[in-house]
C-alpha cells in the first residue's frame, strides 16, 4: 500500500479550520488567538524548511552533513533547555551542562542503536539517524530541562535547609540529596508516564506514522518499543548527568552553597 | 578543660567587617553584640566557612583552609538563629541519639524524638536545634542568638545547660547575644561590633568615667 499523497490545497483546508478556531477564541476574548496563529505559522514554515533540508541530506547521505545536522539539532536543544529554566546557572553553565548531558546520552545511545541494533547501511544513513536522534533529543531535552529547573528552583527555595545541613557538618551531596532525587524524578516522570500509557491511552506518533506509511503493525510496534527504550535511556542518563553536574556547580570547592551562581528569574 | 582547642581568627574579613584577629581559649565564651546589619551573623558564617571570606581561622593547629569544608564544619559547629528541619520526625535529624540527661536538662522527655517536626513550637525547635548540633560532637561552637525564641524560664535553663556542657567539653564559643543580662551571665569576654571592628566592651567601660 502506498501513502495517499497530500497536496497543499488539502492542507489549506485544515489551516482554514485553525483560522476559524482562532476566530472563535478571539470572539470569546480568551486572548490567545494571536499566539495560536503565530504558532501555526511557525509549524508550517519550520517543517517546510526542515523538509527541504532532509531532502538535500537524504540525497547526499554523507557522514559530515549528517554530523553537522546532528550538531545543529543539539545546539538548538541546548538553547531550549536553557530558556526553559526559571533560575538558570550563570556564565554559560546552564547551556553547557544541558548540552553536555544531551550529547553524552542522546548521541551515545543513538550511535549504539544504529550500529548494534538497527544496523542500516551505512550506519549513519540519514533516513534512520536523523529521525531517531530527533526523537531522542526532543524527549531528552524535556527531561533535562525539567530536572535542571526543579534542581535550581528547589535549591533556591530550600537554601535554609541545605545550609543548615552543611552547618551540621554534612557533605554537600548529603545536604542536597533529597533535592537531587526530586529533580531526577521530575525529569524521568514524563517518559515513565509515556511508557505506561503507550498503546492504552495514546498511540505513539512514530508508530502511527509507520502504519499510515504502510508498514505492518507488528513491525511498527517493534520500532516503537525500540524508540521508547532509547528515549528512556537518553532521558535517564541525560538527566543523571545534568543533575550531577548541576548540583555540583551549586557548591564551590569549600562545599559552600553558592546561590549567587544562579540568575534571578 | 585541658582537652579543648583554642579557636583563632587571623586577619578575617567578610562583608563590611575589616580584618579581625581574635583568639578564643578552650571553654571560653566570647559574646558578640552589635546593631542589626553590623555583620554578626556573617562573621559566624565566615568562621564556619559557609561564606567566602579573606583571612583564615584555626582550631588548635588545624587551619580551616587546609581541611575539607564539611570536616571543618563538623568541628566548628554553627547553630543558626532559625533552625531548619527536613525530615518528618524529630529523631531522624539526630545521627547519635541524645542522652536522657541532656533531653531532661532542656525540658524534654524521650518521646520527643518521635514527634512530628510540624508540631514543634519555635521555642522547642530552637532547643532541639542546639541539642541536634551538640550531639554531632563538635570541637567549637558558634551560637547565633541561641535563646531568641525562648521564654524566660527556658532561657535560664538553656544557659545553664550550655555553660555546663561548654565548661565540661572545653569548647571555645562565639555567642551572638542582644540581652545585656544574658551577656553578664554567660560571657567571659564581651566584644561589640562598632564601625566595622571588634571593640572590647569591658575595656571600653573601664575607661569610661562612671566606673
Amino acid at each position: 500500500m502506498d501513502v495517499i499523497a497530500l497536496s497543499w490545497w488539502q492542507l489549506a483546508l485544515a489551516a482554514l479550520l485553525v483560522v476559524a478556531l482562532a476566530g472563535c477564541v478571539g470572539a470569546a476574548r480568551l486572548g490567545m488567538s494571536k499566539s495560536l496563529l503565530i504558532a501555526a505559522a511557525r509549524t508550517v514554515i519550520q517543517l517546510a524548511l526542515v523538509g527541504l533540508v532532509l531532502e538535500a541530506l537524504f540525497a547526499s547521505a554523507r557522514l559530515h552533513w549528517v554530523a553537522l545536522m546532528a550538531l545543529g539539532m543539539l545546539l538548538i536543544a541546548g538553547r531550549e533547555v536553557m530558556a526553559r529554566q526559571k533560575r538558570r546557572l550563570l556564565g554559560g553553565w546552564a547551556f553547557g551542562i544541558g548540552t553536555l548531558a544531551m550529547f553524552l546520552s542522546s548521541f551515545t545511545v543513538a550511535v549504539l542503536t544504529l550500529t548494534v541494533i538497527i544496523g542500516p547501511e551505512p550506519w549513519y544513513r540519514p533516513q534512520y539517524a536523523i529521525p531517531l536522534l530527533g526523537m531522542m533529543l526532543g524527549n531528552t531535552m524535556t527531561g533535562v530541562a525539567l530536572a535542571l529547573d526543579r534542581l535550581t528552583d528547589t535549591a533556591w527555595r530550600q537554601r535554609g535547609v541545605i545550609e543548615n545541613r552543611l552547618m551540621l557538618g554534612e557533605r554537600w551531596q548529603e545536604a542536597i540529596g533529597d533535592i537531587r532525587r526530586e529533580a531526577m524524578r521530575s525529569g524521568l516522570m514524563p517518559i515513565i508516564n509515556a511508557m505506561a500509557a503507550a498503546g492504552v491511552v495514546s498511540l505513539p506518533g512514530m508508530m502511527t506514522g509507520q502504519i499510515l506509511a504502510g508498514s505492518p503493525p507488528a513491525l511498527a510496534v517493534k520500532y516503537q518499543i525500540l524508540i521508547m527504550f532509547t528515549i528512556t535511556l537518553g532521558t535517564g542518563f541525560g538527566t543523571l548527568v545534568a543533575v550531577a553536574a548541576g548540583s555540583r556547580r551549586l557548591f564551590d570547592g569549600r562545599e559552600r552553597l553558592r546561590l549567587d551562581r544562579l540568575a534571578p528569574p | 578543660m585541658s582537652r579543648g582547642l583554642p579557636l583563632t581568627l587571623e586577619q578575617l574579613s567578610v562583608g563590611v567587617l575589616l580584618t579581625l584577629d581574635l583568639t578564643i581559649t578552650p571553654g571560653q565564651i566570647v559574646c558578640l553584640s552589635g546593631a542589626s546589619g553590623s555583620g554578626k551573623s556573617r562573621l559566624l558564617r565566615a568562621v564556619a566557612d559557609l561564606e567566602p571570606h579573606d583571612g583564615d581561622v584555626r582550631l588548635g593547629e588545624q587551619a580551616q583552609s587546609r581541611m575539607a569544608g564539611h570536616l571543618w564544619r563538623r568541628r566548628v559547629m554553627l547553630v543558626p538563629a532559625e533552625s531548619h528541619w527536613w525530615a518528618d520526625s524529630v529523631g531522624e535529624h539526630f545521627i547519635v541519639e541524645p542522652v536522657m540527661d541532656d533531653l531532661a536538662a532542656l525540658g524534654f522527655e524521650h518521646e520527643v524524638l518521635g514527634w512530628q517536626v510540624s508540631r514543634l513550637s519555635s521555642g522547642e525547635k530552637q532547643r532541639l536545634a542546639l541539642l541536634r548540633a551538640l550531639c554531632r560532637g563538635p570541637s567549637a561552637l558558634l551560637l547565633d542568638e541561641p535563646t531568641a525564641n525562648l521564654d524566660e524560664t527556658s532561657v535560664h535553663r538553656v544557659e545553664t545547660w550550655l555553660m555546663a556542657r561548654i565548661r565540661q567539653e572545653g569548647w571555645p564559643v562565639l555567642w551572638v547575644a542582644h540581652d545585656p543580662g544574658q551577656i553578664a551571665r554567660v560571657a567571659d569576654r564581651h566584644l561589640r561590633i562598632e564601625a566595622r571592628r571588634l571593640v572590647d566592651r569591658a575595656a571600653n567601660e573601664a575607661a569610661s568615667p562612671w566606673t
